[in-house]
């Protein structure tokens, strides 16, 4: 089936199950990040390409700012913006760059981030909870990026997040899932969505959190870092697509020992 | 007469009587979608006019770019 062929058919198995968020309903799972692509051009294929209906973008000083025409494109593609937190290391920084992201992206959805220290690019939870409740007091819709700590999750579910979006290992690392059983547990502890957010580096470790039973994937180096971003878009769309069929489908045990699937009756004796 | 503010990071001298909606007409760079933080509080658009910058105030001035 060649990608032309591909895509239609994606299309009508994705629609077929929505994925809803904050009260929204997309027929996408994969949310994409923008960040380290090299040109507009190639922005606006990739995120056609990778179906996506959600796509994150970011704040900074003017003067070190894209172009004001990347808004344009992802208007035109259709897509619902998502504005992060992406460098915050404080609740208050995290809270005040909410606010601003209203304001420029006329949204109070917000992909919070607040991280421990540059170097590792972790959570740090007392912040990050800490952040969470107050966006959600001031009216926020909150995709908590956390660690894959399951008592973490349910408590930033339980202060009124709409989704939680554990990391599968380190943003950007490309290490994919580190800890599978913690994103498991998590899915089970909380009656929000679940996004697996950062670590994603290829299209098995985007199947593989689907199969663990998250909502949807959230992903921007694996794609916007490839060799070829298009390519890989694509082939994360496929990935979260059948990741989820397979959810779905229900996986056979895991046996220590073979079971022959061809019958033993009648095996002729030579 | 002149107001020194920092305007992202950097010392700035501006026009006595100068207010946010001046600053970001001068440093937005053709972005709409600007926003502005004034002391670390949020200036919404509809009092960029109406609020005058005062010496040593800190502003961050803020416009949207490619994000994960």
């Amino acid at each position: 089936m060649s990608t032309s062929e591909l895509v239609p058919a994606l299309q009508q198995e994705e629609a077929a199950d929505p994925f809803v968020l904050g009260g929204e309903a997309f027929t996408s799972r994969l949310i994409l990040g923008t960040g380290g692509l090299p040109s507009l051009d190639v922005l606006e294929r990739v995120v056609r390409t990778s179906g996506s209906q959600l796509v994150t973008v970011a704040l900074r000083r003017v003067e070190a700012a894209a172009g004001s025409s990347m808004v344009g494109v992802l208007e035109g593609c259709g897509v619902r913006l998502l504005p992060n937190t992406a460098g915050c290391q404080t609740a208050r920084e995290a809270v005040l760059t909410a606010q601003l992201s209203r304001e420029a992206f006329g949204t109070d959805w917000i992909k919070l981030e607040v991280i421990g220290d540059e170097r590792t690019l972790l959570p740090d939870a007392v912040e990050l909870l800490d952040a969470a409740e107050q966006l959600v007091a001031g009216g926020f819709t909150v995709l908590a990026y956390t660690n894959d700590d399951p008592i973490l999750g349910r408590r930033l579910a339980d202060s009124g997040c709409a989704a939680v979006m554990p990391l599968g290992s380190p943003i950007g690392s490309g290490l994919g899932i580190r800890n599978p059983h913690n994103i498991a547990l998590l899915r089970e502890l909380v009656d929000v969505p679940v996004v697996l957010d950062a670590g994603i580096g290829t299209a098995s470790d985007a199947a593989l959190a689907m199969e663990l039973g998250c909502d949807a994937v959230l992903l921007a180096s694996a794609v916007t870092r490839a060799r070829n971003p298009e390519r890989m878009a694509l082939a994360m769309r496929q990935a979260v697509e059948g990741g989820r069929l397979a959810r779905s489908a229900g996986r056979i045990p895991r046996r220590w020992h073979a079971e022959a699937s061809t019958s033993m009756a009648g095996l002729p004796d030579l | 007469m002149s107001v020194q503010v920092t305007v992202n990071g950097s010392a700035t001298e501006l026009a006595d009587g100068a207010t946010v909606a001046t600053l970001v007409a001068g440093r937005s760079g053709g972005h709409d979608r600007v926003a502005v933080a004034l002391n670390g509080d949020v200036v919404p658009r509809s009092r960029w006019t109406a609020t005058p910058l005062s010496p040593g105030d800190r502003l961050e001035v803020l416009a949207p770019t490619a994000g994960g």
